[in-house]
Parts: C-alpha cells; structure tokens; sequence
C-alpha cells in the first residue's frame, strides 16, 4: 500500500457482497487505484445504518476506509452515481451481475487499474440508459480482457505472423489471437470467425466506447462473437459463469444474449 | 499433543462452527457449561435435539413450523387472497410483529443472486406461481429485501405472475423511523419523494 495513514479515501464500485457476522457485510469493490478490494461494512444490514443505501451492488460510491488487521474497514459511503437503470430492469440487471462476475474473476488486487475502473462505470452507465446492452457487453467483454492483459491478437496471424487478409479466421484460445486461414484451416479447437464477426471484432477492440452507438449487428453476427468472447473468457477464467444461466432465464431462451 | 480433553474440544469445535461463534467464544462457551447445573445443559441439549425433530415446513407456505399446515395458514380469520412473499422465515416474524398484516405468507427461502448461483429453481418460486394459479387470490405483495437481490427476485416474479392477471404489489420505500434526511441515500430518497401522500 502506498501510504500508512490509518483513513484514506478511494473511489469503488461495488461488484459483490457477503453477509457477515450478525450485521455487516463483506463487499468485494473495483477501484482505480487499489485494484479490487475487500473491506467490511459493519452494520449496514440494520434498518437505520447510514450507509447501508450506498454500498449496494453497482453503485459508484465515494469510500472512507479504515485500515483494519485483516480487512479494511468502511468509515463513511457515499453514492456518487446510482445507475438507477439496472434496478427497474431485470434484463439490465442481469447484465450488471455478469459484468460484475466477470470482474471479480479477472481483477487483481492491489494494483492500479484506472482503465478497467473506467471502462466498469462507463459500461454501467449506459447500460443503466439503455444503449443497446448487447452490443454493450460485446464491447465490454472484449475491453475487459485487455485491461486484464489478454488482449486477443487480431492484426497478425498468431502462427505465421502474417498481416490478416479479410477473410474468415480461426480464433486460438491457447494463443490468444486469431491465425489466418493457411494456419488455421482444418486445425482442430479452433473457433471459426466469419469475415463478418472478424470486423466486427476488430471495429470494437480499436474504438471506444462512443463508437458502438451507430453500429447494428445481424443476429447472427452477434451469436457468433458472444460465443467467441464467452468461450475465450471461461478458457481464461477456468469455471464457468454462474451469471450465464440466469441471464438465458431473463432473456428467454439463448444463452447469455 | 492437546491438554483439553476429548469432549470439551469436540464440543468447541462444533460451537466454533456457529454464526458469530470463534475459537475464543466457543471455549467460553464449553467451559462455562462443564461447570453450569445439569439440568440446565441437559434442557440445551434438549433443545437443539429438538429443534430439527420438531419442526417442519409448511407444505402451503414454507415457513418453518411445529405442524403442518402452521398456524398462519390454518387461522380461518386469515384472508387468503392475499400473500404476502418473503426471503427468510424470519422476515415473517417482522411483518407479524407490526400485527398491520391479515393475510397469509409464502417464504422464498432466499433471494435471487447470479452471482452465487442461486436461480430460480433453487428458490420456492414455481411453487407460488402454482399456488397463485389454483385461485382464490387477489393480490400478491412482494416483500422482499430492498437490495440488489430483493429487487431482481421481485421483478422477476412479478414478470411470472403478470400472465395470471393478478394485482402484483410492491413493498413502499421510505425512510426509517428516528432517521435523518441529511444521511438519507439518494435512492430511498427519491422513492420517498415518490411514494408521498397526503397528511
């Protein structure tokens, strides 16, 4: 830890919680200079608790912490931004689960990591106004995965290092990158990509966040890079998603759209 | 090679496995029962035996109790029109303490949470859409938590109910009693802005 005050303060987002002895919870946080991190909220499952509106999943919130032995402590919480959007709609809801699931999965402790805690508020943020959540999450999951250092390769073949041509492609998990057909072609566990996909992909991971709001994708499209990137995350993550079964419930029939 | 002897450690290490209960505590705990009146350790021991032995879960309702039907569902005086769904067993003993409540309950027995797997298969869910089809019911109030997870499991059945036609309600958010708008979140806040009435 930088600096040994006994208070300091940090911004976080609440991605998950436990109950903990007889009133408190155990909140697992994503913050921009400390990482993820885990402090203890004490009281906030009593009624008149102060603090207990603004440590609720998804919330970003302005923490006062106390060093403890084991865990920090949580002095003073306030909201900064509440997103009321994913509270009135399940099907948003669900999606904040999975981000936060997915978060927690591939965040560090300790470190910095202002991007990921950028892309985390900014994601729920338009997720909360209701831009285009699928596409959303594509975006979120593919940026994701740079922040936590498993950038996919998309401009050279990862075998022959060949500059792609467009054309269909052949995404390596074990290498994290697409290779180009000569490489790839009959290769067994490899994932195909449609020359569409494989745009599409490209489009996300060299733009912001900003530049998805004009983009419409086929169905199809959006099938085929929700099972690309799913696949990749759960080889990286090494479990499944527990969020994915819910959300193929609230969503109604597909799997994680 | 251990200085207490085997049945005060066995005993520690079943009562450090409790709620709140550490090493330190579940030692206190032992010794301040070696020296107890018998009798008084034997109605403990009694009672814990009991307690799974005499209890089982209303086949109505699911709350915890002596008998099936519990005396909720078995009050004629109750109306059964309306039931009032709860997470935990406990908060039924909440809603009866404010004797505001005339109806009847149906406990979830938890509360959806992605996160730790908990869907709705794992909850009593279809079983109080089941009970909801069967008739005889005019509202459903959805009592559960105000959190993250309340709030989904509430959406979420209030989404398996809207078929049946039934009045879905939901419990108001307000402040609490003895607070201070200054502390106030700003979502409980708004709900209260929201949910005002005339005095």
């Amino acid at each position: 830890m930088p600096n040994r005050e006994r208070l300091y303060r940090t911004e976080g987002i609440v991605l998950k919680r436990n109950d903990f002895g007889e009133a408190d919870r155990l909140l697992v946080l994503i913050t921009p200079e400390f990482g993820k991190l885990r402090v203890l909220a004490k009281g906030v499952r009593k009624l008149p608790s102060r603090k207990a509106g603004h440590v609720e999943p998804f919330m970003r919130t302005q923490f006062l912490l106390a060093r403890g032995r084991d865990l920090d402590i949580v002095t003073q919480a306030e909201a900064i931004e509440v997103y009321p959007g994913l509270r009135s709609d399940l099907g948003r809801m669900g999606y904040a689960f999975y981000m936060a699931e997915l978060v927690d999965a591939l965040a560090e402790e300790g470190g910095e990591s202002q991007a990921l805690y950028a892309l985390v508020a900014e994601t729920l943020r338009r997720l909360s106004s209701g831009d285009q959540p699928v596409l959303l999450m594509r975006f979120f999951e593919l940026h994701l995965l740079d922040c936590a250092g498993y950038r996919p390769e998309l401009q050279r073949c990862v075998t022959c290092g060949v500059k792609h041509e467009p054309t269909a492609v052949y995404f390596s998990f074990s290498e994290g990158g697409v290779r180009c057909p000569r490489c790839g072609e009959g290769v067994p566990g490899l994932l195909r990509l449609s020359l569409n996909a494989f745009k599409v992909l490209r489009y996300l991971q060299g733009n912001d966040l900003g530049a998805i709001s004009g983009l419409r994708l086929r169905p199809e499209t959006d099938r085929e890079l929700q099972i690309a990137l799913q696949r990749y995350l759960v080889w990286i993550i090494e479990r499944n998603l527990k969020t994915l079964g819910f959300l193929s419930r609230v969503h109604g029939g597909t799997p994680g759209t | 090679m251990s200085l207490t002897p085997g049945p005060v450690g066995r005993l520690i290490e079943e009562l450090s496995r409790l709620p709140g209960i550490g090493p330190k505590t579940a030692s206190r705990l032992t010794f301040y029962m070696l020296r107890a009146p018998e009798a008084q350790v034997i109605a403990l021991a009694d009672a814990i035996r009991g307690l799974r032995a005499g209890t089982v879960l209303c086949s109505t309702c699911f709350n915890i109790a002596e008998h099936d039907p519990c005396p909720v569902c078995a009050d004629q005086e109750r109306d059964r029109g309306l039931i009032c769904v709860v997470e935990e067993p406990l908060d039924v003993l909440a809603i009866e303490r404010t004797r505001r409540f005339r109806g009847v309950y149906h406990v979830l027995h938890g509360a959806l949470s992605p996160v730790d797997g908990i869907g709705p298969d794992e909850l009593k869910m279809r079983e109080l859409v089941e009970r909801v089809r069967s008739g005889g019911v005019r509202e459903v109030l959805l009592a559960t938590n105000p959190t993250m997870e309340g709030d989904a499991t509430a959406m979420y059945l209030a989404r398996q109910l809207a078929p049946t036609g039934i009045r879905v309600t939901r419990l108001a958010m307000g402040l609490p009693v003895g607070g201070d708008l200054e502390y106030a979140d700003e979502v409980t806040l708004g709900e209260a802005l929201e949910g005002r009435r005339d005095v």
